[in-house]
């Protein structure tokens, strides 16, 4: 297998996009006509071949691009990527269990040689090539955690348990869905997601937390997670909103077809070894409502979806302004026929 | 996740005491591990009813960072569920053995600036993987370990000789002095205890008086289902009614029943076994560290790996 990658940009010009292959795998994230929160868990990997589920990690075309869109982002902003002082071990855990991964799914692009704790690693894609002493700080130019989702599509969270909680004390952070690391660095499971409606009173964080303090070594799970954004920007930051904020404005009839995305969040749960800490990789796909439809089976399923959410969803996912507008686009593209089960596009 | 493994080593570290060691039959490298971390062990036995098959949990004492092998340590306990037993008169080296993937239910909190590990008797065991972890890490720590007598003290066989390691053997009269222990520590101290109940009390309540916060006193939970009285319970969902013989726990008879429960630590500190009761007409002896004492007064929740039950119907949501 050879992997093309996309020359392409997620801010300014924005030159985004998504090949036909890149559409039809692309992980469209209801089952169903209709979308309310739940513990919507599963393990993982595991699923059709080709799509994103099937590998540990997911690299696709926009991998490359995507990298060098975090670099920018990190070079305006350092404190997207904090590890407090006691969460290094949990950034080698991290780093070996992504090396390993991609090394073994993907042997065209990445290698990993290792002897002991002499480790050799080489990302092709990137042009990176790597010797360094496994737990030895000082033999990579940065920390553990930092040096390898530098070369990783999607955010991190690193959670320390304890208390019978999860704390967020390590994060990398570029991609996120309007939420900062600056602000819930230390916080627990309840404290970072008190904004969002609905769930904690559903009973849905009771129960999504214990789920997770029980997962165990070996045991890998993931869940998707959804939001509309406009532009295919990553960095839909608190920090940066005064950038991308503005642009809810430009959507029009003509151009919301092109200019509305959906956005999926394939966030998956390890329990990893050394530090028996979480780690929560999100990561972030992006398709906008033309790619959608090509799929009719989405284009009707999502048009239900949205028309029909809860308006304290629409305002959460901060799609509200926009909402009939979207619908209404959507709308061509609903004849009324039954949908399928399940999240894959009809053959 | 289960792994099958082979019995590559057994050592007699004191008269009640067993050290056996696990390795792959075909010598890959297992899942390296946290110190503190436990596995179950499954040992099948064959009785009249058919093949049974008990499961009991060890904090691990090898190093954690390799992967060449796992160890435990197992004490006999005559008057236990037979699970002890077994390891001590069934288990021999060369023998087939199937273990679950290492878990961590008493974790090093790697923010303390120093670590504080005091063992009791058997409880030594959690602390060995530990202080190899925190040798690794390079982290300042003490570590006391307070037995009976020198024939007790299984562990003297796998501490290191170091100033940081005090032993405090009662029967030779230098017994463990848990203020002057405590007393003095530097601020950000943690401290990490597992033993018998009284001395995780003793510590608990020393480091009160001392002022420490609570989230830096630490212990291990989980213990071994204590045996005791058969009791019959009711499966609401078939109608099925299960005998739980005295050296059984409630899980087990369930298991063997082919009733499906999940479990992790089967030591009432994890909370997996969490099962609803839709009716009591009695009293649940619970003996697990997961309910709050609210819940456990309700009578309407049960941890069927520790707690048993006294009187006339048990039913669970099954
Ligand atoms: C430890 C892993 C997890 C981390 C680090 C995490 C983090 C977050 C963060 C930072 C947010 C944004 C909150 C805000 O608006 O500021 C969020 C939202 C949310 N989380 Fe989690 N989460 C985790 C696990 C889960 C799980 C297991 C569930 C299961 C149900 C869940 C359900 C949700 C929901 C429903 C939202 C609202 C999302 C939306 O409507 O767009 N989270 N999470
Ligand atoms: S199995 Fe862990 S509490 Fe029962």
């Amino acid at each position: 297998m050879t992997m093309h990658f996309n020359d392409e940009t997620f801010r300014g010009d924005y030159t985004y996009h998504n090949s036909p292959e890149a559409i039809r795998r692309f992980p469209f994230p209801f089952d169903q006509d209709s979308y309310m929160y739940s513990v919507n868990i599963e393990q993982h990997p595991g699923g059709p071949k080709g799509t994103p589920f099937e590998k540990t990690f997911d690299v696709d075309e926009h991998y490359v691009s995507e990298m060098a869109d975090r670099e920018i982002t990190l070079a305006e902003d350092p404190l997207r990527c904090q590890s407090l002082p006691h969460m290094e071990l949990a950034g080698w855990d991290l780093l070996e269990l992504i090396m390993v991964s991609k090394a073994r799914d993907y042997p065209e692009l990445f290698t990993l040689h290792r002897d002991g704790n002499d480790w050799h690693w080489i990302n092709r894609p990137l042009g990176i090539e790597k010797k360094f002493t496994f737990l030895d700080p000082a033999t990579l130019p940065c920390g553990p955690m930092e040096y390898i989702t530098r070369q990783t599509q999607g955010d991190f969270a690193l959670l320390h348990e304890r208390d019978n909680n999860l704390w967020m004390d390590a994060g990398m952070i570029t991609s996120q869905a309007d939420w900062s690391l600056d602000f819930d660095v230390g916080m627990n499971f309840f404290e970072w997601h008190a904004p969002v409606p609905k769930a904690r009173k559903m009973g849905v964080f009771d129960k999504a937390l214990k789920f997770l303090l029980a997962v165990g070594q070996g045991q890998h799970y993931r869940r998707l997670n959804w939001t509309m954004t406009v532009n295919p920007r990553l960095d839909t930051s608190p920090e940066n909103y005064h950038k991308w904020g503005p642009e809810k404005r430009t959507v029009t009839p003509e151009n919301v077809g092109q200019k509305q995305f959906l956005r999926v969040e394939l966030q998956t749960f390890f329990r990893l070894p050394r530090s028996n800490a979480l780690a929560f990789p999100i990561r972030c796909y992006l398709a906008n409502l033309e790619d959608l439809v090509s799929q009719p089976k989405w284009g009707r399923r999502l048009h239900r979806v949205l028309r029909d959410i809860d308006p304290a969803l629409a305002d959460y996912k901060g799609f509200a302004v926009n909402q009939k507008m979207i619908v209404e686009y959507l709308s061509q593209f609903d004849d009324g026929a039954p949908t399928s089960p399940g999240i894959f596009a009809d053959a | 996740m289960k792994l099958a493994l082979k019995v590559t080593e057994i050592e007699q570290l004191s008269p009640l005491v067993k050290r056996f060691r696990f390795e792959d039959p075909a010598g890959m490298a297992l899942p390296v591990f946290s110190g503190g971390a436990h596995l179950t062990v499954e040992m099948s036995e064959r009785t009249e009813a058919g093949e049974i098959i008990r499961r009991n949990s060890y904090s691990l004492i090898s190093d954690p960072y390799d992967g060449g092998g796992y160890e435990i340590a197992v004490r006999r306990e005559d008057k236990g569920r037979g699970g002890s037993l077994y390891m001590h008169t069934k288990v021999a080296e060369g023998d087939e053995i199937t273990v679950s993937v290492p878990s961590n239910l008493f974790q090093l909190d790697l923010r303390a600036r120093k670590h504080v590990l005091i063992g009791g008797g058997i409880g030594i065991t959690p602390f060995l993987s530990q202080l190899k972890q925190l040798d690794m890490e390079q982290r300042p720590y003490e570590l006391h370990y307070a037995a009976r007598s020198r024939d007790e003290a299984a562990g003297l066989k796998l501490l290191p000789q170091a100033a940081h390691v005090h032993v405090h053997i009662s029967e030779e009269g230098s017994r463990m002095d848990l203020g002057a222990v405590l007393d003095g520590q530097p601020l950000g101290t943690h401290v990490y205890t597992c033993g018998p109940g009284g001395l995780i009390a003793a510590v608990a309540d020393q480091a009160a008086r001392l002022g420490w916060p609570k989230a830096s006193v630490h212990s291990e939970a989980f213990t071994a289902p204590p045996p005791g009285e058969p009791f019959d319970v009711v499966i609401a969902s078939t109608g099925q009614s299960i005998h739980v013989k005295a050296d059984q726990s409630l899980l087990e008879a369930l298991e063997a029943a082919r009733v499906e429960v999940e479990y992790s630590c089967r030591g009432g500190a994890c909370g997996r076994c969490h099962t609803k009761v839709t009716a009591c007409d009695g009293r649940i002896l619970h003996n697990d560290h997961w309910l709050s004492d609210d819940e456990r007064a309700a009578q309407q929740d049960i941890m069927p790996c520790m707690s048993r039950f006294k009187g006339a119907r048990l039913e669970l949501d099954l």
